[in-house]
């Protein structure tokens, strides 16, 4: 789950990174009156769950209160990579000596936390990864240990000469390491972290990712999932206990494993359609999620075909079978269906399916090829 | 011969009492997999009755089920926020291969477990898997032993319907397997592609290796290294995923490409280069699994 500039500076505040005042407005007046409230130039910055704000046009400098205003209005509605901005973050703008970059994340093959710091902030790290190795500092923290203070230092030696400065944002680096682990996150980044002409070390963007499976033990985090940001499809799919995204193609798929949905989906492409989606309908055959599952596919008007490919393994088929026949029962859907299913107990759900009028078939490719053949202009 | 799971395989099953636990006890005693043990904190002395009226006891603790039923292996069905101790439990305990089914460990957890259990020197095949299954001999966790068969193939896979669709065409192809091991669909797995791949290198009746991957990671990229430069006989490759966006979380936790790293193109490049053949549909596993053995 993603969270918002503002929503991320908050978990850094209560962390005790120095991070500079904000607040959030959804109308452009009330941009007006918190940047009137700050006084001097503010910064009035989209929030949206995409990265690229500032390119976008998303994030503007306001010298004066009607400034911040036409800001506000100009971006509040905007699309960013397809995602609407509903609320602006306005914040003083700071003076800004230096700028640097420091991030953690959950390394796949040091399997633990993993620092990356940079002097040169306020750039893409993966693209400084790439051009620029030696310019980065990289850190595994054991996370039986947690980061300990020699590791802080040596991480924020590598941004600041001056050791006041390091020392301040040594402080700010175990910070953003409790932080991460305390919301449960598996990205946590400040980008940039700078230094001002007065000296002090401060956090001036915030970005946090949090693991999912961290949401059950932290209602205060889940709290913070944005709706709004979030296509109704995808909340629907997340409350079903359903794994969706949507795509372009006009081919719904409906597939039980997350492997098998994606070898679905590219099968599709493979006989020359477009999938319309990744949908994995989990291992069982309660028809509330098959309901629920025709309900997600039937919402993208591109569809126009629906496939379903499960595979019957310690599920039988014949369950499944009656699931997708009430379900189908119980709403009307216009697109037509084509259902493969094998394994345990094949023969008898072929035999519910045709009964109910259903196109029944055992091999994969063959209702593939079929479904993409249904599509417009093949 | 096979890897990780045998006739030496004494099992206990942690969690036997829950819903899945309990479905699957029975399933793998079906199979013949001699489970030994129970573990469930504050059932110890009851029993488990099998399907075919055999009684298995239940300990309070994994250590209650070494010392006493001797089990050398365990399978994890603890719900995710519990699973992650129950991972060091085992560790702890002696046991040198444990299977962790659960979906939905945070990471956080896992990333101090993974280090618990490589210090014990102890094998964690997962989590978030559906286990392994030596056909003939022994499964631990959830694959169906109906759609498996003895033979010479190897199987290696992130996922769990699509390992079961690629090994029913085996099956159904007359091409039998000596191990089928799904590593988990988590971003960090304790068993991967090359940790499978040495097992199944040393094992003398395995004569082809499957490697089916997913997009996400660099794992299916490093085992292309390995397989070129240490084994001793042909691999074949498919990769899942080639139509998945970047940046979206394709179901498993570890189905995802991030910025332009971990994209099917990648893999399935770094596959071809090593030598590995690689199917362009699941369906033409078996072919290039024919061929590998036809040489």
């Amino acid at each position: 789950m993603n969270v918002h500039e503002y929503q991320a500076k908050e978990i850094f505040r209560a962390a005790g990174i120095p991070v500079p005042p904000g607040e959030v407005a959804d109308t452009p007046e009330r941009a007006e009156e918190l940047a009137r409230g700050y006084g001097g130039t503010v910064v009035v910055k989209a929030q949206v769950h995409s990265g690229g704000r500032g390119k976008a046009g998303g994030v503007k400098l306001a010298p004066s209160p009607e400034e911040a205003r036409q800001h506000a209005e100009a971006i509040l509605g905007m699309e960013i990579n397809g995602l609407t901005v509903n609320r602006v973050l306005v914040t003083p703008a700071e003076d800004i000596a230096t700028e640097s970059y420091v991030g953690v994340l959950i390394d796949r093959k040091t399997q633990a936390p993993t620092f990356m710091v940079s002097a040169e902030g306020g750039i893409d790290i993966e693209e400084v990864a790439h051009t620029n190795p030696d310019a980065i500092r990289k850190l595994v923290v054991d996370p039986r240990y947690g980061m300990l203070p020699h590791q802080a230092y040596w991480l924020a030696s590598t941004l600041y000469d001056d050791p006041a400065l390091a020392k301040q944002a040594s402080r700010i680096i175990a910070q953003l390491y409790d932080a991460f682990t305390s919301a449960g996150a598996s990205m946590a980044e400040i980008n940039p972290l700078i230094s001002t002409d007065a000296g002090e070390v401060k956090a001036i963007d915030a970005k946090l990712s949090i693991d999912d499976n961290e949401l059950f033990r932290k209602p205060s985090i889940a709290e913070y999932r944005d709706l709004s940001a979030e296509p109704w499809a995808e909340t629907r799919a997340r409350e079903a206990d359903l794994s969706y995204v949507k795509l372009d193609g006009n081919v719904g798929c409906c597939v039980n494993g997350a492997g098998l949905a994606m070898a679905t989906m590219d099968l599709v492409k493979f006989y020359g359609g477009e999938p319309a989606n990744f949908l994995d309908i989990g291992g069982s055959s309660n028809p509330d999620k098959v309901v629920a599952a025709l309900e997600i596919i039937t919402s993208d008007p591109n569809v126009e075909v629906i496939l379903f490919n499960i595979f019957g393994g310690i599920t039988r088929c014949d369950d499944v079978a009656n699931g997708i026949v009430a379900a189908t029962q119980s709403i009307d859907i216009k697109p037509p269906i084509l259902i493969r299913l094998t394994g345990t107990n094949e023969e008898l759900a072929l035999q519910i399916l045709a009964d109910a009028g259903f196109s029944a078939f055992t091999s994969m490719d063959e209702v593939v090829e079929r479904a993409v053949q249904m599509t417009e202009g093949n | 011969m096979a890897i990780f799971v045998d006739d030496n395989t004494r099992l206990a099953v942690q969690g036997i009492t829950g819903r899945d636990g309990s479905f699957h006890t029975r399933q793998m005693m079906e199979y013949g997999t001699r489970v030994v043990a129970g573990v469930t904190p504050g059932k110890g002395g009851q029993t488990f009755d099998g399907p075919s009226g055999e009684s298995v006891p239940i300990f309070n603790t994994m250590d209650e089920a070494v010392r006493e039923a001797g089990a050398n292996t365990s399978v994890v069905y603890v719900p995710p926020a519990f699973a992650a101790g129950a991972i060091m439990e085992a560790a702890d305990s002696g046991v040198d291969f444990i299977v962790a089914v659960t979906e939905g460990i945070p990471v956080l957890d896992m990333a101090r477990a993974h280090a618990f259990v490589r210090d014990r020197g102890a094998r964690l095949l997962g989590p978030n898997c559906p286990g392994v299954i030596s056909p003939g001999k022994a499964k631990v966790g959830i694959i169906p032993g109906q759609i498996v068969t003895p033979g010479p193939v190897g199987v290696i896979s992130r996922s769990g319907t699509l390992t079961y669709e690629a090994v029913a065409q085996l099956t159904a192809a007359g091409l039998g397997q000596t191990t089928c091991v799904g590593i988990g669909g988590d971003p960090l797995i304790g068993t991967n592609f090359v940790d499978a791949l040495e097992a199944f290198g040393s094992d003398g009746e395995t004569e082809v290796i499957v490697l089916i991957g997913e997009i996400g990671g660099t794992d299916e990229q490093e085992a292309a290294v390995w397989v070129s430069e240490n084994l001793d006989r042909p691999a074949v490759g498919f990769i899942a995923g080639q139509t998945a966006p970047p940046g979206r979380r394709m179901g498993h936790a570890g189905a995802i490409i991030s910025g332009s790293s971990g994209t099917a193109e990648e893999k399935m490049k770094a596959f071809e280069e090593n030598g590995i053949p690689v199917a362009k549909r699941p369906a033409d596993i078996v072919v290039l699994v024919q061929e590998a053995l036809s040489v």
